[in-house]
């Protein structure tokens, strides 16, 4: 639309010891076609793929030790 | 009195456990002096009688009691025993509580999973019974039902990064603007599904003293300034642990059969606590200590607090449900029609 300003870019935050932190609304496509969609604020996306909730962070990434 | 400013929907004065907390409830219904402040500097800090005390005074500042003047939540004398009672539990917990120098040090025990596991969440998620997971709701309604409200008050008290971090992590617990998912509401369609009575406050009698102490923490660090570090290590700290014990938790719930809205309070947690997480380290945390790094203490030492008197409450949890008894005081919850033995 000519007259919207131009949205600003998205930002993405990139760690490497968790997740990757995008700011919502999102959808994202899986590898099989399924949309997934969140509206939250921010959204956590899992990026070691050991969340049982994926492509949702479920802070599977943190280390585990015999307690 | 106040009349029109009276919450109709206030919940009953507690029972008293002691002549601190019988004091309290007389000053607020019968309007009488307050015992002089060497009855309350020989109560144990953690003790039923302290820790109700206490609670009754902060109530005050969320939704008060029915029939009680909402102006007491300024009354001097109740705020003068109040900041003795505070003083009381704030030395116990900087006495008793773990200790760590840095912010760093203090998460570092939070960040690591155990691959077994002793917590409550652990217990319940192997071998939890639905009896328990009514008594852990029923008590744990005492935060869940004002959730997020004890934090609020530290806004105004931030700037920059950790004002915008915290507030955007507060409109995702109030429903991102949509009632229906205010974390509270969502906890309220829990304990129905649950068969709890989900009236504010209505659980407050049979809540134990390691719950009051819970709850206390997050009211005391929310309502002074000048402990505002210290309730950022707390919310800090809840957030962390809150996305893996909820995950056990869901299972729990799922386990047990306790129904759709049980099982989805916890399975929305595991996912925005694990966004809050990350907020609020990153932002919240190192925003307050890159303009106040003097806090930097504050901030460990509420962390600490927090885990100090969580694991109190589990340690009063577990003691209880393995010995086949209830963890709440009187004779526990009445078993709801439909689900008898």
């Amino acid at each position: 639309m000519p007259n919207e300003p131009a949205e600003k870019p998205r930002r993405i935050t990139v760690r490497t010891d968790g997740p990757v932190l995008v700011e919502g609304p999102v959808e994202i496509v899986l590898e099989d076609g399924t949309v997934v969609s969140s509206d939250r604020f921010c959204v956590a996306l899992c990026t070691c793929r050991r969340s049982l909730r994926f492509p949702w962070c479920d802070t599977s990434h943190r280390r585990r030790a015999r307690d | 009195m106040s009349d029109t400013a009276t919450d109709l929907r206030a919940p009953a004065l507690p029972k008293p456990r002691g002549a601190l907390s019988e004091a309290v409830a007389g000053r607020l219904t019968e309007g009488t002096p307050l015992p002089a402040a060497p009855v309350a500097t020989m109560a144990d800090p953690y003790g039923d009688d302290l820790q109700l005390a206490l609670y009754l005074c902060y109530e005050l500042h969320y939704r008060g009691f029915a029939g009680v003047d909402p102006d007491l939540e300024w009354d001097p004398d109740l705020l003068g025993l109040r900041r003795v009672l505070e003083s009381r539990f704030l030395t116990a917990l900087r006495r008793d509580a773990p200790r760590h120098r840095t912010v760093d040090e203090a998460v570092a025990g939070l960040l690591v999973e155990p691959v077994h596991g002793a917590s409550v969440s652990h217990y319940l998620r192997r071998e939890g019974e639905l009896w328990q997971l009514r008594e852990l709701a029923a008590q744990r309604s005492l935060y869940h039902l004002k959730e997020a409200d004890p934090h609020a008050w530290v806004l105004p008290r931030l700037w920059g990064r950790a004002k915008a971090g915290m507030a955007a992590v507060e409109f995702d617990e109030y429903g991102g603007g949509r009632a229906d998912r205010i974390h509270a509401r969502l906890f309220a369609a829990l304990m129905a599904d649950l068969g709890l009575d989900t009236a504010y406050g209505r659980y407050l009698d049979p809540a134990p003293a390691p719950m009051l102490a819970v709850v206390n923490l997050m009211s005391l660090f929310g309502l002074h300034r000048a402990l505002r570090g210290c309730l950022v290590g707390h919310f800090a700290t809840v957030e962390i642990t809150s996305s893996p014990a909820s995950r056990r938790m869901a299972e729990a719930m799922r386990r047990t059969g306790a129904g759709p809205a049980a099982e989805f309070f916890y399975d929305e947690h595991v996912e925005a606590d694990a966004v809050h997480e990350q907020v609020v380290r990153r932002e919240v945390i190192a925003g307050l200590l890159d303009e106040e790094p003097s806090l930097e203490a504050d901030v460990a030492f509420g962390i600490d607090a927090t885990v100090h008197l969580d694991e109190r409450l589990e340690h009063h949890l577990l003691a209880a449900w393995r010995d086949g008894r209830t963890s709440l005081r009187g004779d526990g919850l009445a078993v709801p029609a439909g689900q008898g033995h």
